[in-house]
């Protein structure tokens, strides 16, 4: 057993395991911090920042930064609420995310993300980039116009499914997620039962046909907001 | 009742969804005029706002030069204006378009499409018509908006809350479910 280390999140002492990261040690201990590009079962990514704490003092990572024996972190705090809003807003105007007719919605992270900070309308211009949607797969749809880059597939094909269907393409803001195959993701080797095909946070890689078999309504956050089930202690039982 | 709040509603580029949820407050609507005078709104055809509004309620973004010219006049007759739905808040449906130029829209509409009949080739050019904007603008980015409501449409149920809260002097607290994007 790894050894223990003790440290406090918003004052709240917290007994973490050498290795962990402080998004790790504070779900195992019923705390909740916004995150979007880390995912259970998938390796530390870094690269939304919503989850950015305040390391004694320093905004860092919680999902990539490790535990450390008597870190002060700050996590609910007013300053943060607006950091984490703004980035999510940004995510919003970069991309095109129209959740009125997206199957996702309900049962979107970025969707209840905002719901959970609050957020009524963006404080940025809306880009309206033009993106790409890609259903040359006969049971996957990849549509771009909603992707947020947190590269959750990607690493799911790689590190779960041992293969490699996505991957980043382009620098900078012409960076996307392309296929491993020129005729689209049909020609590639991903199957709708690939951990890959479900990754995904927001409505971007969708399986066809099963869209609206939940109604608007009666989905995942709908009525509990996100993290909900980190803070009644479901994530440290299971 | 005399010197009851005013209040003015406009639909704008929207496809009057929003005020179908103002009416989805069923009976509430009998408090809701005791509450307010309606003053410019598609409820009772009023064409011009006549006095000084205490609250706006805005449907749809901009897109074409007549909503921004109403916008401009309810920001200036109203105290508070309000976003309601998701294409005042962020362009919604006819946001679309954003991202195809505005001449390929109309050519596609006009001249173009596979069910288009104009025998005249022409695109319609007629001083009447509201000139189009390049793009379709949430209305923050053309006016201060005082408050958003999101959602396609917002529900009957967060349209009556913010109502009744905005003309009762009480900040506007919604729970979780009352806000939603969809």
């Amino acid at each position: 057993m790894s050894a223990k280390v003790a440290f406090t999140i918003d004052g709240k002492t917290v007994q973490g395991e050498q290795g962990q990261t402080i998004l790790q040690a504070a779900a195992l201990a019923s705390i909740y911090i916004p995150h979007l590009c880390a995912m259970k079962g998938l390796s530390p990514w870094g690269s939304c920042r919503v989850c950015t704490v305040l390391v004694n003092g320093r905004p860092q990572a919680a999902c990539t930064t490790p535990v450390a024996e008597g870190a002060v972190v700050e996590n609910d705090t007013a300053e943060l609420k607006d950091l984490r809003s703004s980035l999510v807003e940004m995510l919003f105007v970069e991309g095109n995310h129209y959740c009125m007719f997206c199957e996702k919605s309900g049962n979107c992270e970025l969707q209840a993300m905002a719901y959970r900070l609050g957020i009524l309308a963006m404080r940025h211009p809306y880009m309206f980039p033009v993106r790409t949607l890609d259903a040359s797969h006969p049971d996957v749809m990849v549509e771009l116009n909603r992707c947020i880059l947190c590269a959750r597939c990607i690493r799911a094909s790689q590190e779960l499914d041992g293969k490699h269907v996505f991957d980043f393409v382009g620098r900078g803001s012409h960076r996307h997620i392309g296929v491993n195959a020129a005729t689209g993701a049909g020609g590639t080797n991903l199957k709708v039962t690939d951990k890959a095909a479900e990754a995904c946070p927001v409505g971007s890689i969708v399986k066809k046909r099963v869209g609206f078999a939940v109604p608007i309504g009666q989905r995942l956050y709908d009525s509990k907001p996100i993290g909900s089930a980190i803070e009644s202690g479901r994530a440290a039982k299971g | 009742m005399a010197n009851k709040p005013k209040l003015a509603t406009v639909s704008l580029a929207g496809c009057f969804g929003c005020h179908m949820s103002v009416l989805d407050i069923d009976d509430r609507i009998l408090e809701l005029i005791e509450l307010v005078e309606f003053d410019r709104s598609p409820i009772n055809d009023i064409k011009e706002i006549k006095g000084r509004c205490a609250v706006g309620i805005v449907e749809g973004g901009c897109c074409n030069e007549e909503n921004v010219h109403v916008l401009k006049h309810f920001r200036e007759h109203c105290d508070v204006l309000i976003s309601t739905g998701d294409c005042a808040t962020m362009g919604g449906i006819p946001a679309l378009r954003n991202t195809i130029p505005l001449q390929e829209c109309l050519e596609e509409a006009y001249l173009k499409g596979p069910t288009v009949y104009n025998p005249r080739g022409k695109l319609p050019n007629d001083p009447e018509i509201p000139l189009l904007l390049d793009k379709v603008y949430p209305c923050h980015e053309v006016v201060k908006m005082d408050y958003h409501l999101p959602g396609c449409p917002p529900s009957a149920d967060t349209l009556w809350q913010a109502l009744v809260a905005l003309l009762t002097g009480k900040p506007i607290a919604l729970p979780y479910e009352l806000i939603k994007y969809d």
